[in-house]
Parts: C-alpha cells; structure tokens; sequence
C-alpha cells in the first residue's frame, strides 16, 4: 500500500514537471553579439507574458545553428548570412524547411586604442592588416610598431561577417588572436595600445571605432549610415527556426517584430528594421 | 570466506557470551559491506576510465574510416606544410574555407606554455620543499607548507584572470613585448598553478628519506647542503620524478589558464613572446560549437586522444624508471 502511494507520487511528480516544462520554455541560443538585445526583449516580453519563460545563451552563431540541428534549442540568434549547408543539414533533421526572420540590424565596427592616431582607413587597408599582408602600423600611416590582431573564435557570426566581406572569404593571418564575444575584443584592444580589432557597433566602450574610408568619403557606423546601406559593415541580424513557429514561439516572434519589440532594439545598441 | 568463518565460530561460541558472539557477527557483516564497497569502488574507477578512453577514441575512429572524413583529411594534411596563399605553411584553421588541421602550431603551442611553466615550476617547487622538508625550523615548516599548499585550492580560471589583466600588462611593460597575450604569459601563469603539486609531492618524498641517512652524511662530515642536495635528494628520486611527471601532466593538460592568457593564435614560433594556441585550449574553444559526426568533431577527439596518450605514455614510462629505480635501493646500492 505505502509502495503504491508513493509510485503515484513519483509519477505525479514528473507529469507535473513535465507539464511545467511545456508551458512556455522558448531556448534561445546563438550569437554573442545578439544576447544582450535579446535579453532585454526578454524581460518586457515576460513582463506581458508572465507565464512565458526564457532561456537565452550565446556562444556564437555557429554554435546556435548547431544546437538548433541537434535539437536542443527553440531558436538560433545567427547574425550572419546562414550557409545553405546548414539549411540543408537543417532540413534534413526536421523534415521541415526551416526560417530565417530579420530582426534587427547592426554595424561591424573596427575599433582602435584611445593612443592611436588613426581615425579612418579603407577596407583595402582593414583587409590587409587583418589578412596578414600589411604587419606595421607605418604602412598605414599609423605609428611605426606591429598592428596586434584580434578577431573572434572562428565559430562567431562575426568572425565570418568579417571574412566574408572584408577578406573576401580569405583566411585571416594566423597571427591574429581570436578571443570569445566581442566584450573581450574590446576589452583587449583597450588595453593592447597597437591593438585593432572589431565587434558589433554595440560595444565601444574604452576604444575608437574607426571610419571607413571610401574614396573621399568617410563614413561611420551610425544608424543612418547603417539602415542606408552607406556603411559598407552592415549587417542583419536574424532568428533561425527549425519550422514554421508555433505556440509560444510564434508568440514571441511576432511581438520582436511589433513595433513594441522594435522599440527596445536602439537600447541595446542596434538598429530597428523600421 | 563462509567456510572459515563456520570453523571459527564454534570456537568462539563456546567462551564469548552470546551478546559478544552477535557483535562479532555484526562486525563481519560491516566488514563484508566495507570491502564489497571498496571494491566496487576500485572496479568502478577501472571501468570509467575505460569508458573515457573509449568515448576519445571512438570519436576520432571516422577519421580513419568515415571514407568521407579520409578524403577530407589525409595524413599528409596533418602533419605536412600545405600550400597556402603564402607558400607552404603549418596551419590549424578547421573552419576557414579551405580547411587547414595541422597538427603542429598546436603541439607547438602545447609544449612551448608547458616548457615554460615546468622550466619556472620544476626547479622553484622542488628548492621549496628542501627548504622546508631539510632546513626549515619546525614552526616555519608548519606555516610555509599550508600556505603553499593552499595555492594549489585557487581556481584556475582566477589565475587566469590574473594574467590575463594584471600579469601580461606588468611584463608587456616590463619588457616591451609586441604582443600583450603571449606563450611566456600563459607559461609563467601555469607555473603558479604546478609550483604547490610539485612542491607538496616533493616534500612528502624528501620527508619519507629515513633520518638515518642524514645521520650518516652528517656523521661523514657532509655540510647540511650537502647532505640534503647529495643525499636527501638523490635518495627521494624516485618521488620527486613523480611529482614533476604530475606537474607536466597538469601543465600540458590545464586548459582555463592557457586559454585565457596565451592568445590563442595558432601559430609555429619558437618565439615565447608571440601568442600560441594549445591542444587543450583549442578542444575548449572550438568542442562545444561544432556538429557531432563531423570532421572537426573527429579532428577534435583525435587531439584529445593524442593528449591523453601524451601523459599515458608519460606516467608509464616514468612509472617504469621508479620501479626499478627502487628496486635497485631496495637491493642495497642507492
């Protein structure tokens, strides 16, 4: 008898967490440029939704796509360009042709130390410090002593925003360092004086972000420049699902792209779609 | 077992009483329980540690035959310069375009941070403990070894921190280095971390010296330098030998420090002051963003597997020299 008792409480034990579990847990998981924004949407959308819960990560864009294959997240923040590879290896997992929403966009910034004299360079000369052609500063009309590299793991939206549009998919020098979340790029840079490194236009705190330069013109990332298109680092940063979203999911997608949602992104420091 | 017991029992039925006969069957029963327990334990250590060599090695296996992965990379790949933009070059770059997995800028790495921490470590940590095993007055010893000791309790991702903020500002200062993140930064950061595992086996071998061979060197008119570093020394060989093998496993396996403090750059230089990228560091960087099944996945068990075989080999080999190294003092000629 006593047996019985508790086997019922055992099992009505793990009904009722199971039951806890599905009653809105959305996972987001992905890109570390994207956290912070998506922490914020978070705490406003719970504040409507209460019985909503989130659960938000980074890791990189690379690591969210790959955590959505396996299954174990809702949506994947990618704030790169998603390969077809991995809309396929997506496909072939679900079954279902998975989605990639626009929900915000951003400038890839290129920061130097306070010290430094530089204020602008084209990509050309971004290209070849980051490629590993150019080694000194004096090349590029900057001080003479070597440029110290940093970029983001390789696994970062980031990281291959950069390569794709500034090394033209070339690999980056080996010399560069790559370090995790563009919060210890900054950081690093404010304390490397010959340092140069890039990251969202969120962060700049202790650095300078430089202006590109392109022909007479020099352009900063600012969100004109950025929802014009002028600055040539811009970017847009996506949800990926695995389908169509439904339930909670979908609850929470729409309300990112209401202009409620919009409204938090300029505070996170990016830019609205609208 | 039972049977011994059956013939022991009549014998001690008819003097003890019976409340002493039932606590002396208690006793066998707890004794009984001891050693099934201690026993599983060992068992389960055994089959644990098998189940860790074959999750490594089962990982890496569809390198050698996924015919998928053996096209993608070859031997040659691994271990020979690749053409490249700019010649031939050494290269781990598994998620550029064209991927680049040679094995050396992170072996490189791994025994360039290592060399520097066991270079720093080995002679600071072994020093330590003969001052405090052979010339320490007792009250000193009982302060300095706890307090070394208690090095070894810091998190390795605070000595991290350390280097990466305070230490590699100090000697980028100091010495003008190039770059602020460096081999000889994550090296000297290590070291703190491998000082009290050396100094602490260390002193426990100089302590296990019976006190009659320093009688005897002292006797013969030996200094006490003499007798601790031509007697006391060479007498706890075979434990100081154990002390730096677990040192250089912890520094080639150690992974918080190095990642934080090395620069990351997978690069091959003899240069102490460039960045470099260890094989543990880049198993915590890249493991939890790649897809399992794949071919960086595989690269990335196969470092692994490498790693362990590394301090495998390590430990047997040394475990070897002891061996007969103790047999040989045991046999009466040290």
């Amino acid at each position: 008898m006593r047996r019985l008792g508790s086997t019922r409480l055992g099992l009505l034990l793990v009904l009722s967490w199971a039951t806890a579990a599905g009653a809105g847990s959305i996972t987001v998981k992905g890109s570390d440029t994207m956290v912070g924004l998506c922490q914020r949407w978070a705490q406003a959308f719970r504040a409507q939704h209460p019985g909503v819960r989130l659960q938000i990560t980074g890791g990189g864009s690379g690591t969210g796509l790959a955590a959505l294959v396996e299954g174990a997240t809702d949506v994947a923040m990618v704030s790169r360009p998603v390969a077809p590879s991995e809309l396929e290896a997506l496909r072939r997992r679900t079954g279902v042709a998975p989605v990639v929403v626009e929900v915000a966009l951003d400038g890839v910034t290129f920061f130097v130390h306070p010290s430094n004299p530089l204020r602008a360079l084209t990509p050309a000369q971004l290209g070849a410090a980051f490629g590993g052609r150019v080694a000194r500063w004096s090349e590029l009309g900057g001080p003479e002593a070597r440029i110290i590299l940093y970029t983001r793991e390789a696994t970062s939206g980031t990281f291959e925003f950069v390569r794709d549009h500034l090394l033209d998919g070339d690999d980056f020098s080996p010399m560069a360092q790559p370090l995790p979340g563009t919060g210890a790029v900054v950081s690093a840079v404010s304390r490397e004086r010959h340092g140069v490194g890039f990251g969202g236009a969120a962060f700049t705190k202790g650095v300078v972000p430089l202006r590109i330069r392109l022909g007479d013109d020099e352009v900063s990332p600012t969100p004109e420049t950025i929802r014009s298109g002028r600055y040539p680092f811009s970017r847009a940063l996506t949800f990926v699902l695995a389908g169509p979203a439904r339930g909670e999911t979908k609850l929470f997608l729409d309300w990112v792209l209401s202009g409620q949602g919009q409204a938090h992104v300029g505070a996170a420091g990016f830019f609205p779609l609208r | 077992m039972t049977p011994m017991r059956e013939l022991l029992e009549p014998a001690t039925s008819r003097s003890a009483t019976p409340p002493a006969l039932a606590a002396q069957r208690r006793a066998a029963r707890v004794d009984l329980a001891v050693e099934i327990a201690v026993t599983a334990a060992g068992v389960a250590g055994v089959v644990l540690l098998g189940l860790v060599i074959v999750f490594v090695v089962r990982g890496a296996l569809p390198l050698a035959l996924d015919p998928q992965q053996r096209a993608q990379v070859s031997l040659d790949a691994l271990l020979l310069p690749q053409p490249g933009r700019a010649g031939a070059a050494l290269l781990w770059s598994p998620t550029a375009r064209v991927p680049r997995v040679s094995l050396w800028p992170l072996l490189a790495g791994t025994l360039k941070v290592a060399g520097v921490a066991l270079a720093v470590a080995a002679p600071l940590g072994v020093a330590a403990a003969l001052f405090t095993s052979e010339f320490a007055p007792g009250r000193v010893r009982t302060w300095v070894k706890p307090a070394i000791e208690l090095l070894a309790g810091i998190p390795s991702v605070l000595l991290g921190s350390f280097a990466l903020l305070t230490l590699a500002t100090a000697l980028q200062s100091a010495f003008g280095f190039d770059f602020r993140l460096n081999a000889l930064v994550a090296g000297l950061a290590l070291a703190l971390a491998v000082v009290p595992l050396i100094f602490t086996l260390t002193d426990d071998a100089l302590r296990a010296v019976p006190p009659a061979y320093r009688e005897a060197a002292l006797a013969l008119g030996a200094t006490r330098w003499e007798t601790a570093f031509h007697v006391v020394l060479p007498a706890a060989a075979p434990g100081v030998l154990g002390a730096l093998v677990l040192g250089v496993g912890r520094a080639v396996g150690e992974t918080m420090i190095v990642l934080m403090a090395s620069g990351n750059a997978a690069m091959v230089s003899a240069n102490l002051a460039e960045p470099t990228r260890t094989v543990a560091a880049t198993i915590a960087a890249e493991l939890g963003d790649v897809v399992m099944g794949s071919t960086h996945a595989s690269l990335l068990f196969l470092l692994g597997a490498a790693l362990f075989g590394f301090t495998l080999t390590l430990n047997v080999t040394a475990g070897a020299w002891v061996r007969r190294r103790l047999a040989r003092q045991a046999g009466g000629t040290p």
